[in-house]
């Protein structure tokens, strides 16, 4: 069995660490995980933490942007928190920007946006 | 025949060895123009005379093999020693030189042509040797310098709670850009900072290449969650930028630094307040 990524709950934000190098069984668990703690929740945000991760590639890149996408759709805004120096630098040479995909330093940071996000109403970047 | 004439050099070389080091050391020293002290070039060339003796005796002509090991040796830590002190590779090479002039006449007299040429061969390829290794040498100072410079010329500050900045001074290169990313980038997370401020101010000139860099930083930072700003762009490089189309996209830019911190400063206000009232809420 492959194991899950859980989706912890803080308030009305839901909180996803990534804590071991995804495959695409666990990328598809987790995509439906989320959508399904998203309607139950009524989640407002959703913080993707990546900063266990080591390498992020274009796959990676892709499922953060997929997640961010569903999470729009459902009516939560999606941080991506905690990239480490040496993977932004990587994702710039590999030329991958991330975009449509918010982030912000540490968690805590994370948070905060999207608490802001939400008084304010959507905020674009 | 060929031994025999070895054997001549050899008994020429350990017979009038008092004398012909003495005249080489004069020799050296005079044209190094009192750059060294005798003394310094008395033991320099003392010590080479001697391994050099050893090695013709066990190992004729033959500089490349083993038998030169130790005057190989001995000639690399001088080369070294006097590429560190500047010398010129000319300079170094003439202290090797200055022997063929020093045995001249005495082989001269004794009409051994041969082994004098043979010998001559000895010292020039020696010669050769230590050019070569002075050369070395000067290529590993110069990429040490360059390495330093790296390190001094990418500095990152904190400027504000939560800001730092980056002064560019000189130009940028994708080596450079490679550890002002990484330091900057360190520095955000250290800090914990939200806005980063890329000031231009000391980089002599903008083009497509370097613009390329700057944009890489700024994503760079932004991917990790804060704002960038680049400052300190003069007129003459506005009008360049705009002239070869460089698109800065929506990355904030301004005239000065101060413009930059004062921007900065705002958009941490603007960001401040409405989490107190979500805070108390």
């Amino acid at each position: 069995m492959t194991d899950r990524v859980p989706v912890l709950k803080i308030g009305d934000v839901l909180l996803v660490s990534i804590q071991v190098d995804l495959e695409d069984q666990m990328v598809m668990d987790l995509q439906e995980d989320l959508s399904q703690r998203i309607v139950d929740t009524g989640a407002h945000g959703v913080v993707i933490d990546i900063s266990a991760l080591e390498i992020v590639d274009s796959f990676v890149g892709r499922m953060l942007a997929t997640i961010a996408a569903i999470s729009r759709v459902l009516g939560a805004d999606t941080v991506v928190v905690g990239m480490r120096p040496a993977v932004a630098m990587t994702l710039v040479e590999l030329g991958l920007s991330l975009g449509g995909v918010r982030t912000a330093l540490n968690l805590e940071q994370g948070i905060g946006a999207l608490r802001r996000a939400r008084d304010q109403g959507p905020v674009g970047r | 025949m060929a031994q025999d004439e070895s054997g001549r050099l050899l008994s020429l070389l350990t017979d009038g060895q008092d004398d012909l080091v003495a005249r080489w050391i004069r020799t050296v020293t005079s044209s190094l123009a009192g750059r060294l002290t005798p003394a310094e070039v008395q033991q320099d060339l003392t010590e080479l005379y001697r391994a050099l003796l050893v090695a013709v005796r066990e190992g004729g002509t033959a500089t490349r093999g083993e038998a030169f090991g130790e005057v190989r040796s001995l000639l690399t830590e001088l080369s070294r020693n006097r590429a560190r002190q500047g010398f010129s590779p000319t300079e170094t090479a003439i202290s090797l030189f200055a022997l063929k002039e020093v045995l001249e006449p005495a082989l001269v007299e004794s009409a051994d042509v041969a082994a004098f040429v043979r010998f001559s061969r000895v010292l020039d390829d020696l010669g050769l040797y230590t050019v070569e290794v002075h050369a070395k040498t000067r290529e590993e100072i110069i990429s040490a310098q360059a390495e330093q410079l790296l390190e001094l010329s990418t500095p990152v500050v904190k400027l504000w709670d939560g800001i730092v900045g980056v002064p560019l001074v000189g130009t940028l290169d994708s080596a450079r850009t490679q550890v002002v990313m990484e330091k900057l980038l360190q520095s955000l997370l250290d800090q914990n900072a939200t806005h980063a401020i890329v000031d231009i101010t000391g980089v002599p000139s903008v083009d497509t290449q370097v613009a390329q860099h700057l944009l890489k930083t700024v994503v760079a930072a932004r991917m990790m969650g804060a704002e960038c700003t680049i400052s300190g762009i003069r007129p003459q490089i506005a009008q360049t930028i705009v002239a070869l189309g460089i698109e800065f996209g929506d990355i904030t830019t301004k005239a000065t630094l101060a413009d930059a911190l004062r921007h900065a400063l705002h958009r941490i206000e603007q960001t401040r307040v409405p989490a107190g009232i979500g805070g108390q809420a």
